[in-house]
């Protein structure tokens, strides 16, 4: 608790439309320690790129931070001011997107890219910084860096690309990664590539990574701790090993059985979550995903189920009915309430 | 599973069932156009020389990453990207052979689904008129049965009548998807091309797909060509998978022996660098296979795949591997066993 | 890349062979003739004959396009039907003064547009982009004829601090502050029609821009607005841009011949109006064959500076 690096509580973040304003991220709280990999996964219009956007204050001019803090090792980041944000991104946070094959400037060459961002936070001349950059595209594993760090983007390929945005976040040696699904647009063999470059990265440098995917798999193989988001809210938080053994959340459950399995047969009908997630002029009053949820009660559509403690272990939490707030208390199983699914 | 139990070409299996359709070293070259006078100094190879057959009834899944060749294949064989070279035998008949008219009437039983459902419908098209389009085109049905068509076709891809008027923006990409499937299954047809159908779609919605596509399957006895890039998808709606390099089938067989058994080292690779969804398999042992995929327009000499092999020897790098095995084909000059 | 220019050069000789006999067939069908504009009222029949057999407008047509044709492959224009100079220095006179006045109106043009669009783009429906809207329409919809009488009215007469028109002050020497006083307001008038449309390209250009994945790289790596706006976005939104320019150089060609009438600006507008009246054939073809010469040009010059600026493209 003492030394997270990142501390993200009860974050609520608003777009100002000409619909009036549209919450996209109802409440988003975490922390994540040094040198930790969280995973946040959700569908698409869960919040999850909002929550990360929110995190550098990227949301353009419509949106805005409604409720909550940002704390990185205790500056929350939701004061500052923008000059100041702006000494962070790049350079205590740096960010890297899903689309490699856009997000770099195809008019400027990749070393005119990466030199801007490494003068901009640290103090290097323009040779010092070239030098730098050509040896961190070595690191990422870029043949003839120094030939490629002349090379304008079109030159590379998707993955290639992918990894100068790694070698681009890295250079300033943030604290924290954003990684906004970095590898669903990239083959399979170059996300294996993309993901073992990452882990080593992050053994090398003990930088904290945020990696958004609605990928599961990607998550296993990533995450130390996973975050699962649905309609803008948390709705379970776990270690990654306990969210795939012992899902709680029916959502969970129903987006892990709905995964075709690659390690084990599966010739039963493959199962899948009934219905669409609900567009912001349909959103329950009680919970959220009560209207595709096999286990619905009475109370779920009423009420909102908080965001509490499982039973027996403090770090998984939920948000659901089917564990009452009463067992987070108790020590032993015999609620009755908890139903085992 | 399918009903029928697959013959290969000269398989134990026998002559079972003849083909519904065979391909037949089917190539599809795009030119380069270089010079003062653009002459055509090369050709990007999408497809390189393919050779298979699809049962009747069966789901058969073409698999590669980008630039294998695989969309183009399923184009090709719609023809709507008509090949360079090679011949599409539809029912035994060769179809280049065909008259105009005969020609038409193949085109019926063929159909495609698109992988991005936001482009895919007109967007200037009520749902309706676009179910209605093909069979009026063709002239198969009054316009009154055409109605009664639609409706019927709305309900069996989960939708209602009442979406009949509506537009494409006003559905969701599964939607969407669930009318490209419909607008497919209008002509009635014996073969479906599915170009990843699923790639843009919500792992849920994903599901829900998949699950409609292996129902239609059996109430209307379709067969599929599946051509997708996402490995657990392919495999559980697929009875035998095709994987593609670089225009080429390196390897070919049932599911579930291309799935335990791989033969090609690519096949390999490609399972191994899949992600599995479970943790504690997280430090398996990865072959994580370097570099990127060569150009089509230049591919490498020898075995396609000998630039990036870990096992590639000097006779891979001289000699092209052909296609050669039972039921489960593979071409390499050093199969995994 | 040579190749491609060559390739551009081969093409382009047939369309400019072409675009000169299709002017030469319509000089030729318009009504009347040069000789009638020329002779004196009291000349007989006779006269008239002989000086149409001396211009060899007897000729079968394709003849007296051949006859041109071969003179302007040896570099002759011919002369001049009413001033009997050769047509060739008579341009080369009225073309300095063009140029000038393009030069100036596109350099206005463009010191305006370039601004506004991109303040306009990233203000994008704020009340500084529904003026820049507003202007920009009144600026394409309204005549340079009329802004360039009211000019004249405005400023010439009612203040008196321009001059009304020409080049230079009557009777002075001239010199270098003379000519720019004297061309101001044409260039003016001229430049701000011509940024009414650029300002939208601009802006179109920019929004399409300021959407780009690669903006968002870029603040994400905590540069300023103003360098993410004005380095990052703006070099991919001038690319288009230069289409822009290299299609309004022609239309400038067009667009200076009525600002010349009404400025008395002694360019090649105003050649081509009194060449038309007079019609002074070889005068007429000369303008028009430089006009079609400049089109192609500035295609060719437009396509190459695509490739020097977007290291995208690159030609074979």
């Amino acid at each position: 608790m003492g030394n997270n690096i990142l501390e993200v509580d009860k974050l609520q973040t608003a777009f100002k439309t000409d619909k009036g304003e549209v919450i996209s991220v109802e409440e988003v709280t975490f922390q994540l320690e040094p040198g930790e990999t969280i995973g946040i996964v959700g569908e698409s219009g869960c919040g999850k790129s909002v929550t990360s956007l929110s995190i550098m204050r990227l949301l353009g001019t419509h949106g805005f931070i409604k409720k909550g803090s940002v704390k990185l090792n205790g500056k929350d980041l939701t004061k500052i001011s923008e000059a100041d944000m702006r000494k962070v991104r790049g350079n205590e946070i740096s960010m890297i997107f899903q689309e490699p094959m856009t997000s770099l400037n195809p008019v400027f060459t990749i070393g005119n890219q990466m030199v801007e961002l490494i003068r901009l936070h640290m103090d290097y001349n323009a040779k010092e910084a070239k030098n730098y950059a050509v040896e961190m595209l070595q690191k990422v594993g870029i043949p003839r860096a120094e030939v490629i760090i002349d090379e304008y983007p079109h030159a590379l390929s998707g993955g290639m690309r992918q990894r100068v945005m790694i070698a681009m976040a890295l250079s300033c040696k943030p604290k924290l990664l954003i990684a906004d699904e970095p590898t669903t647009a990239l083959d399979v063999t170059i996300q294996a590539q993309i993901l073992e470059l990452m882990k080593s990265l992050k053994k090398e440098s003990n930088t904290s990574i945020m990696m958004i995917t609605h990928d599961l798999g990607v998550i296993a193989e990533m995450a130390d701790k996973v975050i699962v988001m649905y309609a803008g809210q948390v709705v379970e938080e776990a270690d990654v090993f306990t969210l795939f053994d012992e899902p709680k959340h029916p959502y969970t459950k129903g987006l892990i059985d709905s995964i075709p399995h690659l390690e084990y047969d599966s010739d039963e009908k493959l199962y899948s979550i009934p219905g669409s997630v609900p567009t912001l002029q349909q959103m329950p009053k009680g919970c959220r995903f009560h209207t595709r949820c096999p286990y619905a009660m009475e109370k779920c559509i009423a009420e909102r189920p908080p965001h509490v403690a499982v039973a027996g272990n403090s770090e998984h939490k939920v948000r659901c009915w089917l564990y009452d707030e009463a067992d987070s208390k108790t020590s032993t199983h015999t609620s009755g309430s908890e139903v085992n699914v | 599973m399918s009903m029928i139990t697959l013959p290969e070409k000269d398989g134990i299996f026998g002559k079972l069932t003849d083909p519904l359709l065979e391909i037949k070293n089917l190539k599809k070259y795009y030119p380069i156009k270089k010079g003062v006078l653009s002459k055509t100094v090369g050709h990007v190879k999408a497809v390189d020389g393919l050779d298979f057959s699809i049962y009747p009834g069966e789901t058969i899944s073409l698999v590669g990453e980008s630039g294998c060749g695989k969309s183009t294949t399923g184009r090709a064989i719609v023809k709507l990207d008509p090949p360079t070279d090679g011949s599409v035998l539809f029912e035994g008949k060769d179809m280049a052979d065909l008259s105009k008219g005969e020609l038409r009437k193949i085109r019926t039983q063929m159909q495609i689904i698109f992988q991005d459902p936001y482009s895919s419908l007109n967007p200037r098209k009520r749902i309706g008129d676009l179910l209605a389009e093909p069979l009026l085109a063709h002239r198969l049905a009054s316009k009154e049965e055409v109605n009664k068509k639609v409706d019927k076709m709305l309900e069996t891809v989960g939708l209602t009548k009442f979406h009949k008027g509506r537009y494409p923006h006003e559905f969701s990409g599964g939607q969407r998807q669930r009318i490209g499937i419909a607008r497919a299954l209008m002509l009635n047809p014996k073969l479906i091309v599915c170009d990843e159908p699923v790639s843009a779609l919500d792992v849920s919605i994903q599901a829900q797909v998949l699950n409609l596509l292996k129902d239609l399957q059996k109430e209307f006895n379709l067969t599929y060509l599946f051509i997708a890039h996402g490995l657990g998808a392919v495999k559980y709606i697929s009875d035998r998978i095709a994987v593609m390099y670089l225009g080429k089938i390196v390897e070919l067989g049932k599911t579930g022996d291309i799935f335990t058994r791989p033969k090609h080292p690519y096949t390999q690779a490609l399972l191994s660098a899949y992600p599995i969804p479970n943790p504690h398999l997280r430090d398996r042992e990865r072959i994580v296979v370097e570099g990127d995929v060569p150009s089509p327009a230049n591919p490498p000499k020898g075995c396609r795949f000998h630039t990036r092999c870990p096992f590639a020897a000097s006779v891979c790098r001289e000699k092209e591997p052909v296609l050669s095995g039972d039921s489960h084909t593979v071409a390499c000059h050093f199969p995994l066993s | 890349m040579l190749q491609y220019i060559i390739r551009r050069i081969l093409i382009a000789i047939p369309v400019l062979f072409g675009v000169t006999v299709f002017n030469f067939v319509i000089i030729n069908m318009a009504p009347g003739n040069p000789v009638d504009m020329y002779l004196n009222p009291d000349a007989t029949e006779a006269d008239a004959e002989a000086k149409k057999e001396a211009l060899g407008l007897n000729d079968p047509i394709y003849v007296q396009y051949f006859r041109w044709l071969s003179n302007l492959l040896h570099g002759d224009f011919g002369f001049s039907y009413t001033t009997y100079e050769p047509v060739l220095d008579l341009i080369l006179t009225r073309v300095g003064p063009t140029l000038l006045l393009m030069g100036a109106a596109l350099l206005i043009a463009y010191i305006i547009a370039i601004p506004i669009g991109i303040l306009s783009a990233t203000r994008q429906y704020s009340w500084i982009d529904y003026l820049t809207t507003t202007f920009s329409f009144l600026g394409v919809s309204i005549p340079s004829f009329f802004l360039g009488l009211g000019a004249i009215y405005v400023f010439a007469l009612v203040l008196g601090i321009l001059p009304t028109g020409g080049m230079f002050t009557l009777g002075s020497d001239g010199g270098f502050m003379d000519t720019l006083i004297h061309l101001l307001m044409p260039a003016v008038i001229l430049g701000t029609g011509i940024a009414g449309s650029t300002v939208r390209y601009v802006r179109s250009s920019m929004l399409e821009v300021l959407g780009q994945d690669y903006l968002r790289t870029a603040r994400a790596k905590g540069l300023k607005e103003f360098i993410v706006t004005n380095k990052h976005a703006l070099k991919n939104a001038l690319i288009p841009i230069i289409t822009i320019i290299g299609m309004e150089i022609p239309v400038l060609i067009g667009g200076a011949v009525v600002t010349e009438q009404i400025f008395q600006w002694p360019g090649l507008g105003q050649l081509t109006i009194q060449s038309i009246s007079s019609r002074d054939y070889p005068t007429l073809m000369a303008i028009n064959f430089l006009a079609a010469f400049a089109v192609l040009f500035s295609n060719l010059l437009t396509d190459i500076l695509y490739s020097v600026v977007d290291p995208r493209i690159k030609y074979s």
